[in-house]
């Protein structure tokens, strides 16, 4: 998208409006796709809150911590770059969203590096893996499983969003619109957004 | 005056080119951004899906013709109601109005040139057509047999394509998600300057009432379905009660969505009514308030109705007794409707044409279906009937009774807005008598059925219930008798009908502000919207 208006809009405003409601919509239906998993989430953990524990007690903290700093500084360097944009250094907002990109990837490597570790340790989706030879609380099998769907969905979100942060700064080299940037940050945040309910829910007992 | 004889408005002489003339080519369909034209290919497909799933429905219905085996085999008969859902639930009713005239006529109603993202509007056509295109395929991967509502643990365990029907599913969720954001950007950034919320044509209303559940309903589904799927493919046991699964957390998930998902389907055929009637009666709606928020109302109360379809699935009576009055809040908001559309027709200058008939059919049939939908979201009551044919005739009532007469309202309605043709007055009528009586025929055997007792599902049914059946199926011939005349005599009219000028029903409504068919543009020259849409005391020309 180029900072020219499409011609079935009148003028720039009202573009920039449409874009931001429409992703704003958008960003709804994400939360509520989420949302139902927070929902299994919810009740499979009050079905078995010891389980939950064990796992969540497991679980890489240290990794899922350094996680959330990571996403945490990505979307305030965002934030940054949106602002310079606004000020209109252009050329500065480009490298505060390509360094965005960089930690989305920091992100997904630090994630990939805890699922390696867990399948190591032999822990599977449903409950398969040498792990639950040695761990058989009723229920740990779904809390992992819900860990591995939860964070899964959400690395699939941080990879599509690296790559949509990482296309926005190589169009703003090439002079792109200001609420194109906006949209793209709206949606990083959201990502971010995300992971502040995963971290506490899979990592913080 | 007669309809006839009212002044065409300023700014509708047909024009020179219209949208379907001005280029013919396949290019020049397939990769249209034009929202007529998407519209258009929205309305084919989704008429082909509704052909197909009317075939398993006529087969079902000649099932029963007598006990035991008819035509078909247990399996095959299982595999025929799943696929009769799934099909006329995900593939038709959802996005037939929205995608099909919603796409068509918002924007002319307020007087744009187009939708806001015209890319993603076709873009939402391909993911359709992928996501319809899946779950046909899985006919040939062995079928479907878990019913449409996928209930766990069955739907995880069965030998059954479920893998790519729910894929197929979560695709088409996603052309539903692009259209609703669309339609909600286009309402919100797209309208003329000056036309205000309060003088939208209650169309638009209803498809942003149905765009706003389009896009928090279909989420949750896709999650729910997204684990049924994994379950069912990887064995992850998240809904296996032997694993200390929860399936009655499914149901909760599934029907988050797929209750509302029934407001999706019939608020636009609501929508279509509120248009249709004043047009109709020459007159301005009784109440534009009343409708517009009951309409917001039942996009908002239809989120926190979905425990009343599992009220024998363990639910306290508590719990029961709330959705089960939030229910009936739903109720209340639509008779707030019906009352408001009667007292629109009281003292009207009725013509009493065939979208008309349409509307007085959806009147009938979906009172009926919503006072004993009253009547099921009480629990006492509920226990009696759920599973049974009762909930089938109830629902059948409510989903054809009003989406679908709102759907061929709809299409006698603008039928000539799309083609400035019109069809052939005299076959409509006997093809809306046809669909019309067939309908009640078919249906309200199986009331009784329901009530007697007969599951609905089942493969085979005693003696004693036989003679309703018989009643039932026979009532389904005629229904698709009259639904095989629909497209002939439109075909007929598209091609050899007679032209019917820019505004043949003499509507105040904007869409009809020009030419019919409309310019690729949508509207020659500046647009004039200073009269309202329902305003039929001022005259409109300088002539009249």
């Amino acid at each position: 998208m180029t900072a020219a208006t499409r011609d079935h809009f009148a003028t720039l405003e009202q573009q920039a409006q449409a874009v931001k409601l429409a992703l704003a919509a958008f960003l709804a239906s994400e939360a509520l796709l989420f949302t139902a998993i927070f929902a299994l989430v919810a009740a499979y953990q009050s079905d078995w809150p010891a389980a939950f524990r064990v796992g969540i007690e497991h679980n890489t903290r240290v990794l899922g911590s350094i996680n959330t700093g990571v996403l945490l500084v990505s979307s305030t360097i965002l934030a940054v770059g949106v602002e310079t944009y606004r000020d209109g250094r252009k050329k500065l907002a480009a490298g505060l969203t390509f360094a965005t990109a960089a930690l989305g990837v920091v992100f997904l490597v630090i994630k990939l590096t805890e699922y390696a570790e867990h399948f190591h340790e032999g822990i599977y989706p449903g409950g398969r893996g040498r792990f639950f030879l040695e761990h058989t609380e009723h229920g740990l099998p779904t809390f992992w499983t819900l860990y591995y769907l939860a964070t899964g969905l959400h690395a699939v979100h941080v990879t599509i969003g690296t790559a949509v942060v990482g296309w926005r700064g190589y169009r703003l080299l090439r002079g792109s619109s200001l609420h194109a940037l906006e949209a793209t940050a709206l949606y990083w945040h959201l990502v971010d957004v995300i992971w502040l309910f995963l971290w506490p829910i899979f990592y913080l007992a | 005056m007669t309809i006839a004889d009212l002044p065409i408005p300023p700014g509708a002489e047909p024009s020179a080119e219209s949208f379907l003339g001005a280029k013919t080519t396949f290019r020049s369909w397939a990769l249209t951004t034009d929202h007529k034209r998407i519209g258009i290919l929205f309305f084919f497909a989704t008429t082909l899906m509704l052909l197909l799933g009317g075939v398993f429905a006529m087969l079902i219905r000649i099932e029963h013709l007598t006990p035991g085996p008819t035509i078909m085999s247990e399996e095959t008969y299982d595999r025929m109601f799943t696929l009769h859902g799934v099909i006329m639930v995900w593939l038709f009713m959802i996005p037939s109005i929205p995608a099909a005239f919603g796409n068509f006529i918002v924007p002319l109603q307020i007087g744009a040139t187009e939708v806001a993202f015209p890319r993603l509007n076709l873009a939402s056509f391909y993911v359709y057509l992928l996501g319809a295109t899946i779950v046909i395929a899985s006919l040939f991967y062995g079928g479907i047999d878990t019913g449409w509502t996928f209930y766990v643990p069955y739907s995880s365990h069965t030998p059954a394509a479920v893998l790519p029907t729910v894929t197929g599913i979560f695709i088409v969720g996603w052309s539903s998600i692009m259209t609703g954001v669309n339609f909600i950007a286009t309402v919100h950034t797209m309208r003329l300057r000056g036309l205000r919320w309060m003088r939208l044509p209650l169309f638009t209303w209803a498809i942003y009432g149905t765009s706003i559940i389009q896009i928090l309903a279909t989420p949750v589904l896709a999650m729910a379905l997204t684990v049924v799927g994994l379950d069912h493919a990887f064995d992850w046991g998240l809904f296996d009660p032997a694993r200390g699964g929860d399936p009655v957390l499914f149901q909760h998930l599934f029907w988050f969505y797929s209750h509302p998902a029934v407001y999706i389907m019939v608020l636009p055929a609501m929508g279509v009514v509120s248009d249709v009637i004043p047009t109709f009666a020459r007159k301005n709606p009784y109440s534009y308030s009343a409708i517009v928020y009951s309409t917001m109302g039942i996009a908002f109360v239809g989120f926190l109705t979905w425990g009343h379809h599992m009220f024998v699935a363990g639910m306290s009576t508590f719990d029961a007794g709330a959705f089960g009055v939030l229910s009936m809040m739903v109720a209340i908001f639509s008779a707030i409707k019906v009352f408001t559309w009667v007292a629109t027709l009281y003292k009207g200058s009725i013509a009493l044409k065939t979208p008309l008939l349409y509307v007085f059919a959806f009147f009938f049939l979906f009172t009926f279906g919503g006072m004993t939908g009253v009547a099921v979201a009480t629990m006492s009551l509920d226990v009696h009937w759920h599973d049974t044919y009762f909930v089938v005739a109830h629902f059948h009532f409510i989903m054809v009774g009003g989406t679908f007469t709102g759907f061929l309202a709809a299409l006698h309605y603008w039928m000539p807005k799309v083609t400035g043709r019109m069809y052939n007055e005299r076959w409509s009528v006997v093809a809306w008598a046809l669909v019309t009586g067939g309908f009640v025929v078919t249906f309200t055997p199986q009331f009784f059925l329901g009530n007697g007792g007969m599951p609905r599902r089942y493969y085979d049914d005693p003696a004693r219930f036989q003679s309703l059946h018989v009643i039932s199926t026979v009532g389904s011939w005629a229904l698709a008798l009259g639904m095989i005349l629909v497209p002939i005599y439109m075909t007929y009219a598209f091609f050899r009908g007679p032209k019917s000028g820019p505004n043949p029903w003499g509507s105040r409504s904007f869409e009809w502000r020009t030419a019919s068919p409309p310019p690729e543009r949508n509207f020659e020259g500046p647009v004039d919207f200073s009269i309202d849409a329902y305003d039929y005391t001022t005259p409109q020309t300088e002539d009249a």
